[in-house]
């Protein structure tokens, strides 16, 4: 049987392009460090606050994704994410892995 | 001891007059505006997007990615170092050359771009309909004014396109984006079929120089043939018709469903014939105006700034001699020229290994050396993600493969089964499926023995990482296709295409392969061509010849044991 899947929140920050994930009401780096929703209401309810939040110009296009919990750790469901929240595999002196 | 060319003061390409420095700059400030405006939130990202997109700047997977413009692929040595120092100064230390000649920073920060577009504007380059629903950055031949093959230079006629589509009013805000394509010799080294519209250069029967229109070829998911509108279209009259195509597709095209906007989808449901009618009846219309006709000065004046450099005379007309991997790297990478004692190089960015089409800040400032030392300070981009130096005293290609030896560009591999075109897939790309570049690499390893690779001969892979492609899947010996299937990556093949002059559309294998599983697969269809081909087929002519199904069955004999 596979693990229960959870939500996380992504967006890019403005300024920089840069990856941020949701925690709380403000944003984190790494995916290790956000929030993980566990039923759909608390993940659309996160969401909307972070669109309503958009106004503020700190991040871009926040969107929700899939993850499971794993032996302790939270690995996203889609290879998207997973690249996403590393960096691209081929060159893994750059992106979040390179400073991991 | 060879003395060097002097380095040049400005290599036989346009260089910007009053008006296009004018231009660019004030482009540059007016979107640096845009851009203050939107940290300030004084624009919505709604309303932000489709400016920047004008400006070549995307959001991807990782960050934002700035497309650069390279006009038909040409590059002053000055232009290559400006790129190695924006690479260096505002991204990861490298770029990645496209499959459409221009060159992407993957890294770049949304409050740099102002800078960088400054920078870029000082050595008259720009980032301007890169992106977005308009005409995009003008292709051509990579060999253009150093093939003997070649009626004549098609540059000049690139660059009168370029300015002609640049912030066109009409066809800034198209149902989807265009593209544009150069050629002139029998040999298609730009796809031309493959693009919304293409321009060959051809000599009628009266021994006249015109051109050959061609629109309606494409790729992404519904991928067509470009259909021929007129096989000779006069020279002052060239424009007139460029424009009566591009207003019949703006006029007519459907704007209600994002997969049936391009020329081909219209041209395709209304019929060449058509099609064809409707042109026709706007060009008619343009040429009784006279607005558009190109008047034989202004062609002139374009093409004195590509004039034929002062190519030496009496210079030796062989090859040297200078071992087996000079030899090996001059079979492939090394094409005739016309002008006796040179040649046209290919850097292929494509070693065993290599991320293809990547370059970094280091490699380009050596190139630029290597191109003011022995190409009178010029290189192109190719749309296979190489580069070419154009004009080259064949006695200076040892000293040349010698640098490229340094470099690890002098992979003896152009147009065989590891000089792979691959996208920048799911490693970079927001709208991709599946990764690219690893499979690219993956291919390459399996292949990498020279002798292997030479025994196979000319085969063409292009791998993309969705139904864009952007790797040109469709027009591969063999094509690659990533697919999400259930959010794991997963590879379609498909066998016969071609974007060369005998153009055609690959025909897909069927169910797909997993990412472990699609370099094993290439590998038992390309056994099936070694043992089944005739004396000088290629891989293509063989699979035209002998169909889908002996591949079909070798390449799923795994799964199938």
């Amino acid at each position: 049987m596979s693990a229960p899947v959870f939500k996380m929140l992504t967006a890019n920050r403005l300024r920089d392009g840069d990856v941020l994930y949701r925690k709380g009401g403000g944003w984190v780096l790494t995916l290790a460090e956000a929030d993980l929703y566990a039923d759909a209401p608390a993940a659309e309810a996160a969401l909307a606050q972070a669109e309503a939040e958009l106004a503020q110009n700190i991040v871009v296009a926040p969107y929700l994704f899939d993850v499971r919990q794993e032996d302790g750790a939270v690995r996203p469901v889609k290879e998207r994410e997973i690249i996403r929240a590393a960096g691209p595999t081929v060159r893994p002196d750059t992106g979040k892995q390179a400073t991991a | 001891m060879n003395a060097p060319f002097p380095a040049p003061v400005a290599p036989n390409m346009y260089r910007y007059d009053e008006f296009d420095a004018r231009f660019v700059g004030e482009r540059v400030e007016q979107f640096a505006g845009q851009v203050a405006r939107r940290l300030k939130g004084e624009l919505t990202e709604d309303q932000f997007k489709p400016l920047r997109l004008m400006n070549g700047l995307y959001l991807q997977l990782h960050a934002y990615m700035l497309r650069v413009a390279v006009p038909y692929g040409t590059l002053s040595s000055r232009q290559i170092r400006k790129l190695a120092h924006i690479a260096r100064t505002y991204d990861k230390g490298f770029g990645h050359f496209t499959t459409r000649q221009n060159l992407q920073f993957n890294w770049i920060k949304l409050v740099d771009v102002p800078a960088i577009l400054r920078e870029l504007a000082d050595v008259e380059m720009h980032c301007i309909q890169t992106s977005g629903n308009c005409v995009r950055n003008v292709t051509a031949d990579q060999f253009a004014g150093a093939t003997p093959e070649e009626i004549e230079d098609p540059r000049p006629l690139a660059e009168i396109i370029r300015q002609w589509s640049s912030l066109h009013p009409e066809f800034v805000f198209l149902a989807r984006k265009f593209k544009i394509a150069v050629g002139a010799t029998p040999h298609d080294r730009a796809a031309l079929q493959f693009h919304d519209m293409a321009v060959e250069v051809v000599r009628n029967a009266e021994g006249r120089v015109g051109y050959k229109v061609m629109a309606g070829g494409g790729m992404g998911r519904t991928p067509y043939i470009a259909h021929v509108m007129r096989e000779f279209v006069e020279r002052e009259d060239i424009l007139a018709y460029l424009e009566a195509v591009l207003r019949v597709y703006n006029q007519d095209s459907r704007r209600d469903n994002i997969h049936k906007q391009r020329i081909k989808i219209l041209i395709n449901a209304i019929g060449p014939e058509e099609m064809r009618r409707r042109v026709d009846r706007e060009f008619q219309e343009l040429k009784r105006m006279g607005t558009l006709q190109l008047p034989r000065e202004e062609l002139d004046r374009i093409t004195a700034y590509f004039a034929p450099p002062a190519f030496e005379t009496g210079l030796p007309d062989t090859l040297p001699e200078a071992g087996p991997d000079f030899a090996n790297w001059t079979r492939t990478n090394v094409h005739p020229h016309r002008a006796p004692g040179y040649a046209i190089a290919t850097i292929t960015l494509k070693t065993i290994g290599q991320v293809p089409g990547d370059c970094s800040a280091e490699q380009l400032d050596v190139i630029a050396d290597i191109m003011d030392e022995f190409s009178l300070g010029e290189v192109r981009v190719t749309h296979e993600q190489n580069l070419v130096l154009p004009h080259v005293r064949k006695k200076d290609l040892p000293a040349i493969f010698a640098k490229l030896q340094e470099l690890d560009f002098a992979a003896p591999n152009a147009g065989l089964i590891t000089d792979i075109i691959a996208c920048p897939g799911l490693d970079y790309c927001d709208l991709a499926n599946a990764r690219s570049i690893p499979v690219a690499q993956a291919i390459a390893r399996k292949f990498a023995d020279l002798d292997r690779q030479h025994e196979i001969g000319e085969l063409k892979i292009k791998i993309s990482g969705c139904i864009n492609a952007c790797g040109h899947h469709h027009a591969g010996h063999i094509g690659i296709l990533g697919v999400d299937k259930k959010g794991v990556e997963f590879y379609q093949l498909l066998l016969g295409g071609s974007g060369a002059e005998d153009a055609s559309i690959g025909e897909i294998m069927g169910p797909g392969f997993g990412e472990h599983d699609i370099a094993d697969a290439v590998e038992r269809v390309v056994g099936v061509y070694l043992a089944q081909r005739r004396p000088e087929e290629r891989f293509l002519d063989t699979y035209r010849r002998i169909g889908m199904a002996p591949f079909k069955q070798a390449a799923f004999q795994k799964e199938a044991a």
